[in-house]
Formats: structure tokens, C-alpha cells, sequence
């Protein structure tokens, strides 16, 4: 016997509706409608009006705008003549004066092949080949030989060595990456740990230790004679680290992936090789897409960490431009300025990466 | 944040350099007399030096490096290669500068090195002469009507926890059995703004630095950096044992722009005391003596090139830390014995 708890459908309500409030009204009632919100909003307040005027203050009305080192110290508020002083610094570091064309022409360079790299309509085989021909051009650009005047390592700091520490470690990294994703996969017992042990090794250490083993430690183990430039050395260290967290992420895509896919495509006779390159990547790729955007974000800014070795990016080309006995002493003003700049960038990225997350779904 | 990243991995630098550096010199590499035949071969001088260090090497707005060390590295490079552009300045921090140095990344160190008994000794290297007698020192209010430092009695002192010189700080009072207050600050940024605001009467560190720092101020009239040395920092280049020529040429290079200050040669008149000077000290020293410099491995014209384009030691020291420069440093310990400091360069016979 069946026991009904109701033998009736309950009858239709009307969706609930919304209630029209005027936007005073509305907004009233989100900041004081409980005596919590009363509470909140008037602590945000507090806060707000003991932040906001002296941060106005110092960054505006009291600030300096165009003056000397001198009228700067003796000013309350900011100091913008400095970041005007120190500008160029900032964007070439201590690039040979002659040379700096070239440097402004990588910048260009990296700036255009990222913009382009984000359009989706350019992915493919052809965006692969000429985003590794726009980092063996900006290579070439920065580092000189081959009919342009050599430039040491050393000398190469300020905006083109952050950008190309980050826009390259991305497609470099990715191969590499890839490889131990697979390896991760894998059903050799051998590849697998060494795979494991790779990721696991440079994902769990701090980026500093593996900077500064490849930086201080390595040419200690280069046979003798042979020097490895300072910025080969961190980008290798780079690269790895990349590597190790690009392979996670990739990870996560082939997770997504159904298996049956694969299964599929073994049963109409695809050789193995096909159905990674043909069926399943192309849908790892898209799928991590978003995780791949977060670890450029992250590495623009941990690029900043090459300070321990000695080499100057843009944000340490900030903090040296304090050291100029002239202009010393204002560094608030410089890390303003790097906040601003770092902020711009990685927020751009975000947006598009919260951009391609929405088209994927509609997908 | 950095700066406690930067003491962590100073402290693992630390400890990397003594174990490698200690290998090493057991091991001992066998470079004798090769490093001046490397750098003419090469054409340039790879000389270590730091970026970020105001009056001893840092880059000018077009990334221009200037600098005490800077000057001295194109010094080393005007004696030997008979040009003072022919080096490459390699940037080192306090951590990897001396593994550089181990590992033959670089020449010749001029960093702010300070001579220690552990650093020659076992870390197989070889201090030069003094290039800067540094030292710590206090920086007090003029208000306060201090001249010495043994009138601080009962003062208030800002100290970063656990540095060597809040240890020789503290030392210091002790010994004199004067009473004091410390003020602990995590950084040397809290610590200016403690003491410009009146938290603390003495800020303490090392005297270039109090000197840099002092130009900070509103009014930098109103600070006075006191002319007591509690903890000796004799600063010297510093290069590898094992290549006696080499290190000779390192200890010259650093005397001459002092005797050239001894004798009264300066950049500006260099060329004129060569013509007409009939002073045997001048002379020698900028090479009418032929064959002088033979024993040095160099041309008769190294210390001249040295003066022409670098300078002599008073230029040197008033363009990078003393009344031309930012950081008006009075010369203090760092002049001629012959004006009351300790710059003793031997005779140029």
C-alpha cells in the first residue's frame, strides 16, 4: 500500500518578486537594514575617513609635483619628481645608453606578441612559431651579437628583463611542462617518479633556494672555463619551477577529459601519438587555460625575486634608483608607483582570464 | 618582507660560502700569476662591485654607475689596460659576492668588503689595502649638545635586534659605565623615521651610512654624525690567494691615487706636472723613471692613467662621499697622515 503525505500537487505560487525599491532606498536598506550592517558601515566609515584624507594628502594635494631632491624633503605629501627623474631607470635600468632603441623594440615586441596571444582567434600552429621567433628576436635584441654590439647580462634590468622573464618562461616552460605532466601520467613506474619527484621537488621548495642554487651554486659544477651568464642561470631556474607548476595545471585539464575519448579513438585504429595531439590536448589546453593565465600572473610578479641574485627588474630598479645619493630616500614613492604598474598588468590578465573562464562555459 | 627574505638567505649564503669556500682553498686552484694576463688577453676587467650602495656604487639616472668602489674598479682597469672604460661591472650582493670571487666569475672584489681575520684566512682570499676606513658610528641631534660619545650617558639609542652593532652598542656603554635605553627596530627605514621624529637621541651604523641617512632629514644641519668609531670597518678589495702579481698590482692601484694626493697631482693638473714638474716624487710616480713599473708587470704609465682618468684619493673621496657628493662626509680617518688621518701609503721608491 502506498501512503500519500500528500495527495495533491501544491497549487502555483507566483515567482517571489522582487521588491521595487527606489536605488536611495535600496541602498539604504543593504548598508542599515540590521543593526549588524549599521555596525559594519559605520566601522568601513571610520576607517575610511581616518585613511582616505591623509593617503589624499600625501598623494595629491600635498605633494610635490615638479621640483627639486631638496623642496621634496621639505614637502609633507609625495615626491613625483622622483619617479619623472628616475623614469627612464625605471624602464631601461643600466641598459648602455646607445643601445636603449633595442630595448625599447623588445618591450614593444613582448607587449605586441602577448596582446596578440590573448585574441583567440590567432591560436594555433602559427602563434606557437611566432611567439618562439619573438623571443629569439627580443634575445637577440637584448643580448646583441650576430651584427648588433654585445650587451652583457648584467646590464640588462628594468622593464625588458621582468617582461622577459615572465612572457617567456610561459611558452619555454610549457614543452617542459607538458613532458612531466605526461611523464606524471605515465604507466612506466620510472617515468612516473621521476616525474613526481621533479614537480614535487621544485613546487614544494621556495623559488629563492632554487634561484639562488642555480645562481651561486652551478658554476661551481660548470666544467672549468665556462660561464653560464647570470640570466641564463635564472632563467633555467625559472623555467623549471614553471615547468613543474605548468604540469599541474595541465594536469587538472587531462583530468577533464573523459576517459572514453581516448578509448574511442584506440578502437578505430589512432596510434597514440593522434589522439594526445589530435583528441585530448587540444581540450587540456582549453581547460587550463585559466590555470595557465594564473601562473604568468605569478611569475610577472615573482620575477622580482631575481634581486637575491644581484640582477635588477623592474621593481629592483625602483629600489635602486633610491640609492642615487641624490634622490635617496624615496622609496615610498617608487613602490607606489611599482604597486600601480604591477596592478595594471596583472589585472588586465585576470580580466581576460575571468573572460575566457565565461566563454569556455558558453562553449 | 624582503628584507627578512634577503637575512634568511643571507645567512644560507653564508653558510654555502664557508663550505664551498673552504673546499676550495683546501683544493686550492692553480692560477698563479695568470689573472693580469686573463684581463689583458681579455681587454676588459671583470670587476665585482655592488648597485645599490650610495657613495660606494650605485647607478645615476641614465643607469650610469658612480661610486668609491666603482672608481676604484675603473682605477684598476686605467693601470692596467691604460683605459678606465674597459670594465665590466659585475653587480653582487653581500651574499654572492664572495663565491663570485671564488668561483673566478670575477678579477678583483671592490664591495664594501670589510677585512676580517676568518675572511683571509679561510676563505682563500687576500685583502688589499684599505680603500675607506669605515667604522660604526652615532648620529645625534645638534640640539642635544653632544660632541662625544662618552657624553651619551642615559641616552636613547635605536638598534636593529640582534646586529652586530647593537652588540658593539651595547659594549661600548658598558665599558664606559654609561647607562642607556635601546629602542629595538626591525628595520633601518623604522629606524630613520624613529630617530628624524625624535623617538630616539642616536642612531647608530656604519659612518658612510649615517652619512647618507643624514641627508634624509629636513634639515640635515641639525644632525651631527660624532667622529667616535665604536667597531672598526677598514673596507679593501679583496681577491684570490695564490696570484702574488696580481694582488701587487691590487695594493699599488689603491696607493696611488693617494700619493698622487701626497705629491699634489690631481686629474686636473696631471698632465702639467708631467711636463714641467722637477719634483723626483711626481716624476716617478707618473713614469718618467723608465722600467719603475716592470716589477709590477705594468706600463710605465699606469699610475698616470690611473690619476687622468679616475682621479687622485681626494677627488675620489669628495665626488663619492665627501662635500661634492650627496652624503658630505667629513674626510676624517680618510685623510693623509700628513692632515691628521690614517692614510699611510708607503713610499713610491
Amino acid at each position: 500500500m502506498t501512503t500519500f503525505i500528500q495527495t495533491q500537487p501544491i497549487p502555483a505560487q507566483p515567482n517571489p518578486k522582487k521588491e521595487e525599491l527606489s536605488l536611495p532606498r535600496r541602498y539604504g536598506k543593504m548598508l542599515l537594514g540590521t543593526p549588524t550592517n549599521v555596525f559594519i558601515t559605520v566601522g568601513c566609515v571610520v576607517i575610511l575617513w581616518l585613511v582616505v584624507p591623509p593617503l589624499f594628502r600625501w598623494l595629491f594635494s600635498e605633494a610635490v609635483w615638479a621640483g627639486t631632491p631638496e623642496e621634496c624633503r621639505q614637502a609633507a605629501g609625495a615626491c613625483w619628481p622622483f619617479i619623472q627623474e628616475k623614469f627612464r631607470f625605471f624602464i631601461y635600468g643600466m641598459y648602455p645608453l646607445d643601445e636603449r632603441w633595442r630595448a625599447t623594440l623588445a618591450i614593444v615586441i613582448l607587449f605586441g606578441i602577448t596582446g596578440i596571444a590573448m585574441v583567440p582567434r590567432f591560436w594555433g600552429k602559427g602563434l606557437v612559431l611566432t611567439w618562439l621567433a619573438a623571443i629569439v628576436g627580443v634575445f637577440w635584441l637584448l643580448l646583441g651579437g650576430f651584427g648588433l654590439p654585445p650587451v652583457r647580462t648584467e646590464m640588462i634590468g628594468g622593464l625588458p628583463l621582468t617582461l622577459l622573464l615572465s612572457l617567456t618562461v610561459l611558452p619555454l616552460g610549457f614543452p617542459v611542462g607538458l613532458l612531466l605532466a605526461l611523464g606524471r601520467r605515465s604507466e612506466f613506474r620510472l617515468f612516473r617518479w621521476i616525474s613526481i619527484a621533479i614537480i614535487e621537488a621544485f613546487r614544494g621548495s621556495p623559488l629563492v633556494a632554487t634561484l639562488f642554487i642555480a645562481s651561486v651554486m652551478l658554476p661551481f659544477f660548470l666544467p672549468e672555463g665556462m660561464t653560464l651568464p647570470k640570466l641564463m642561470r635564472a632563467l633555467a631556474a625559472f623555467l623549471i619551477v614553471a615547468a613543474a607548476y605548468i604540469a599541474e595545471a595541465l594536469r587538472g585539464g587531462f583530468q577533464v577529459v573523459p576517459e572514453g575519448q581516448a578509448e574511442a579513438a584506440f578502437s578505430i585504429g589512432m596510434k597514440r601519438w593522434q589522439i594526445l595531439f589530435l583528441i585530448t590536448l587540444p581540450q587540456v589546453i582549453r581547460h587550463s587555460i585559466p590555470g595557465l593565465v594564473t601562473i604568468v600572473v605569478l611569475f610577472f610578479k615573482d620575477t622580482s625575486l631575481i634581486i637575491v641574485i644581484g640582477m635588477s627588474d623592474f621593481l629592483a630598479a625602483i629600489q635602486l634608483a633610491s640609492r642615487d645619493p641624490a634622490w635617496i630616500g624615496f622609496t615610498v614613492e617608487g613602490y607606489v608607483f611599482a604597486a600601480a604598474f604591477y596592478f595594471t598588468f596583472c589585472y588586465v590578465l585576470s580580466l581576460y582570464a575571468l573572460r575566457l573562464e565565461r566563454r569556455r562555459q558558453n562553449h | 618582507m624582503l628584507s627578512t627574505l634577503q637575512s634568511a638567505s643571507r645567512r644560507a649564503a653564508l653558510l654555502l660560502t664557508v663550505a664551498v669556500g673552504s673546499c676550495l682553498a683546501a683544493s686550492s686552484i692553480a692560477n698563479a700569476g695568470t689573472t693580469l694576463d686573463a684581463v689583458k688577453e681579455r681587454g676588459v676587467l671583470k670587476c665585482g662591485t655592488s648597485i645599490d650602495v650610495p657613495g660606494f656604487g650605485y647607478p645615476d639616472s641614465d643607469g650610469v654607475l658612480h661610486g668609491m668602489d666603482v672608481d676604484y674598479c675603473k682605477a684598476v682597469a686605467a693601470a692596467v689596460l691604460g683605459d678606465a672604460t674597459k670594465v665590466d661591472f659585475i653587480p653582487l650582493t653581500t651574499q654572492t659576492r664572495f663565491p663570485a670571487l671564488q668561483s673566478g666569475e670575477v678579477d678583483v672584489l671592490f664591495r664594501q668588503v670589510t677585512t676580517t681575520f676568518t675572511r683571509d684566512t679561510s676563505l682563500g682570499f687576500l685583502s688589499g689595502p684599505y680603500t675607506v676606513i669605515d667604522g660604526q658610528g652615532m648620529m645625534v641631534p645638534k640640539s642635544l649638545g653632544v660632541t662625544k660619545a662618552t657624553e651619551l650617558n642615559g641616552a636613547t639609542v635605536c638598534v636593529t635586534p640582534g646586529s652586530n652593532s647593537e652588540l658593539n652598542i651595547g659594549d661600548f656603554f658598558r665599558a664606559h659605565n654609561m647607562e642607556f635605553t635601546s629602542i629595538a627596530m626591525d628595520s633601518f627605514d623604522d629606524m630613520r623615521r624613529a630617530f628624524f621624529s625624535g623617538r630616539c637621541d642616536v642612531f647608530t651604523s656604519d659612518r658612510t651610512y649615517l652619512g647618507s641617512i643624514r641627508v634624509l632629514s629636513k634639515n640635515p644641519d641639525d644632525f651631527v654624525v660624532l667622529n667616535d668609531v665604536i667597531a672598526k670597518s677598514p673596507l679593501a678589495p679583496v681577491v684570490r690567494q695564490g696570484d702574488d702579481e696580481w694582488y701587487n698590482i691590487i695594493r699599488w692601484v689603491v696607493y696611488a691615487p693617494m700619493i698622487a694626493e701626497e705629491v699634489g697631482v690631481t686629474s686636473e693638473n696631471v698632465d702639467e706636472m708631467l711636463a714641467s714638474s722637477s719634483s723626483p716624487r711626481v716624476q716617478r710616480l707618473l713614469g718618467k723613471q723608465e722600467g719603475l713599473a716592470k716589477g709590477l708587470g705594468l706600463s710605465d704609465d699606469w699610475a698616470y692613467n690611473i690619476v687622468k682618468m679616475v682621479g687622485n684619493y681626494a677627488e675620489l673621496y669628495d665626488q663619492n662621499l665627501g662635500m661634492k657628493s650627496a652624503i658630505k662626509l667629513d674626510r676624517g680617518a680618510n685623510n693623509l697622515y700628513l692632515n691628521g688621518g690614517l692614510l699611510y701609503p708607503p713610499p713610491f721608491l
